[in-house]
């Protein structure tokens, strides 16, 4: 590249942070068998979907790893660019498939955002209510297949049975426990049935008495804590550089959480805190995820009691289907209809990039439009492929069984890692 | 388009504040010739670079005391082949880059246009842990190189994959040869072939 002389400048001038990057030992002496490489994955069950660590090994110790991804790799953004704006919400619930809300939140904020508008209160409060029992399902997911990794097994069930209650409450309003295709763009697909809202709150106490079992169950329990303490510690300057975000960066210390720092929704109107961790190992995510949940059932219990009456979905023609009862009964209708079928939403020319708070961290949608209906570039930025850049020197110098102690807190989603 | 939505979103639109922010000023009064425009929609703030400037100002974006961009939190490519637009498009790609501060509360985006005949940019890699893995996934997925990068291997796809799958004429319904299982094994040394 032709670069001019003035702007050349050298790696020490650039204040280079020191990088492992994927940690590779010289490769051994024929003779010398000091170091092993043994391949975690892609297959592994305590691989949470596709990914393949290859390790070496000095003894039983850790020495090098190189994370391979893209197993799972479907081509979200690719099937997005031949869509239409509306056909890409079902793709956005394959990404994160254990908090689908989230994903579908993200993308038609971001939707919004490139049209510039507004959706109504009851659709903000409704959002909240249903992204936070959402994020529940995440931490309930994450935290039972950890515990069981390290040995739990009656913690992962207990949990999964409390995961359970709240996708009965999500099948409810959507008619699908994990592929739900529920948001729309400038407002919600349904609005809650009937008496939902008491379900909700009865519910989400049975899922209080679970998560007060489990943390009866394992937190102070003398063999977790000894395979969950002061492994995978990073510190937090660190994880900021990796970009760590969400559950992660907070366990590191960093009270960092969109929800406050870039308010949607109507975040800033309710009151909630935000936990953090000490020094930023596992059992810190293990706690820090605990405390969010009881965080979520709070946010729940104050949006249930302050959501208003009103419309789930904006008024505006040229983003919302008609009314049935208008497409059967009046010409304007059927042509408002005909229209949104076969030529779909047509936001203004433009780029936006929208973050909101995921189960797992930052999820940012990145869109560009052209005005023509289709579009240009659909990018998510999914929280977990961070962590599992990071994975080489959150590894080092550990064990090798403790391998799935840090794996499991992580978190990693495999159809949001490789989309 | 009703009369009442359109001028909702005019209002929303001209509500945004016209002057620019004081890390715009501040990379414009460093480097003046790196600056190819700045704009700001729907409150996002770009800038809009010269490529053989990204180095020094991301140096000076996350250094400085009145940016603190420490946080790196996404980069992709722009493909604008067959995009007819009034998008203002000089070259085929665009490298963007998004940039968080958490110390000062904000947040920009960089935009470095690349030509399809001369398809590379300086990487960026020694500046954030977390450059690596993305500037690989955008030579995966576009094909532009990042001069100076370590590892530039691909990430997603496999390293037998011809073209680059996300640029606007790779043909959507392409279908690559599954590769032999031979060739596999042969890889990682998994069976012993003679």
């Amino acid at each position: 590249m032709s670069t001019s002389e003035l702007t050349t400048i050298s790696a020490e001038e650039l204040k280079p942070i020191h990088l492992p990057g994927a940690i590779i030992p010289a490769p051994p002496e024929e003779s010398d068998t000091s170091i092993m490489r043994i391949e975690i994955g892609p297959a592994h069950p305590a691989m949470h979907g596709i990914v393949r660590l290859t390790t070496y090994l000095d003894g039983e110790q850790i020495v090098g790893m190189v994370p391979e991804i893209g197993y799972l790799h479907r081509g979200f953004e690719k099937e997005s660019e031949n869509s239409k704006w509306i056909q890409v919400i079902p793709y956005t619930d394959r990404l994160n498939y254990v908090s689908p809300v989230l994903n579908n939140i993200g993308y038609s904020m971001a939707v919004e955002k490139l049209f510039g508008v507004e959706i109504p209160r009851r659709a903000q409060f409704a959002r909240v209510i249903m992204g936070e029992i959402s994020r529940i399902t995440d931490h309930l997911t994450c935290l039972a297949a950890c515990a069981m990794e390290v040995g739990g097994f009656t913690f992962f069930l207990w949990f999964i049975k409390a995961r359970e209650y709240l996708y009965e409450l999500l099948e409810q309003v959507t008619g699908g426990r994990v592929t739900i295709n529920w948001t729309r763009f400038g407002g919600n697909g349904t609005d809650f049935p009937d008496g939902f809202l008491k379900e909700v709150e009865v519910r989400l106490e049975k899922v209080q008495e679970v998560i007060e079992e489990g943390d009866q169950l394992v937190t102070r329990n003398k063999i977790f804590i000894d395979r969950m303490k002061n492994i995978g510690v990073l510190s937090k300057d660190r994880a900021i550089s990796y970009g760590f975000t969400g559950p992660l960066l907070r366990a590191c210390g960093v009270p960092y959480d969109i929800r406050r720092a870039d308010p949607h929704l109507v975040y800033d109107e309710l009151d909630f805190e935000i936990p953090i961790g000490e020094v930023g190992d596992s059992y810190d995510r293990f706690l820090v995820r605990m405390e969010e949940m009881r965080q979520s059932i709070s946010i729940i219990e104050q949006a249930i009691d302050k959501i208003p009456y009103g419309p789930v979905m904006t008024r505006e023609r040229y983003l919302g289907y008609p009314d049935k009862k208008e497409v059967y009964g009046s010409i304007e209708g059927l042509i408002d209809h005909f229209k949104m079928v076969m030529e779909g939403h047509h936001p203004p020319a433009g780029e936006v990039y929208q973050p909101i708070e995921g189960g797992n961290g930052e999820l940012g949608f990145y869109l560009v439009s052209d005005g023509s209906g289709d579009p240009v570039k659909c990018r998510v930025r999914p929280p977990c492929f961070n962590y599992v850049q990071a994975m080489p020197e959150l590894a080092l110098g550990h064990y090798v069984a403790d391998v799935v102690a840090i794996f499991g807190s992580i978190n990693m989603i495999g159809g949001e890692l490789d989309r | 388009m009703s009369e009442e939505s359109s001028e909702s979103v005019e209002s929303i639109e001209t509500s945004e504040p016209a002057e620019t922010s004081a890390v715009i000023n501040l990379v414009r009064q460093e480097h003046p010739a790196a600056i190819l425009s700045t704009h700001r929609h729907r409150s996002d703030e770009t800038l809009v670079l010269k490529r053989e400037f990204i180095q020094p100002i991301c140096r000076l974006l996350r250094d400085h005391p009145d940016c603190q961009f420490e946080m790196f939190v996404d980069m992709t490519a722009v493909d604008y082949l067959l995009v007819e637009t009034n998008l203002q498009q000089t070259e085929r790609f665009e490298v963007v880059y998004h940039l968080r501060s958490l110390s000062k509360d904000h947040r920009i985006r960089l935009k470095c246009p690349v030509p399809e005949n001369d398809c590379q940019i300086p990487s960026i890699h020694l500046l954030w842990h977390a450059v690596n893995w993305y500037e690989r996934e955008c030579y995966d997925m576009y094909g532009i190189h990042f001069e100076g990068h370590p590892n530039l291997n691909r990430i997603l796809m496999y390293e037998q994959f011809q073209g680059h799958p996300l640029r606007k004429d790779y043909p959507m319904d392409k279908q690559q040869p599954l590769l032999e299982l031979n060739d596999v094994e042969e890889r990682y040394h998994y069976g012993r072939f003679e």
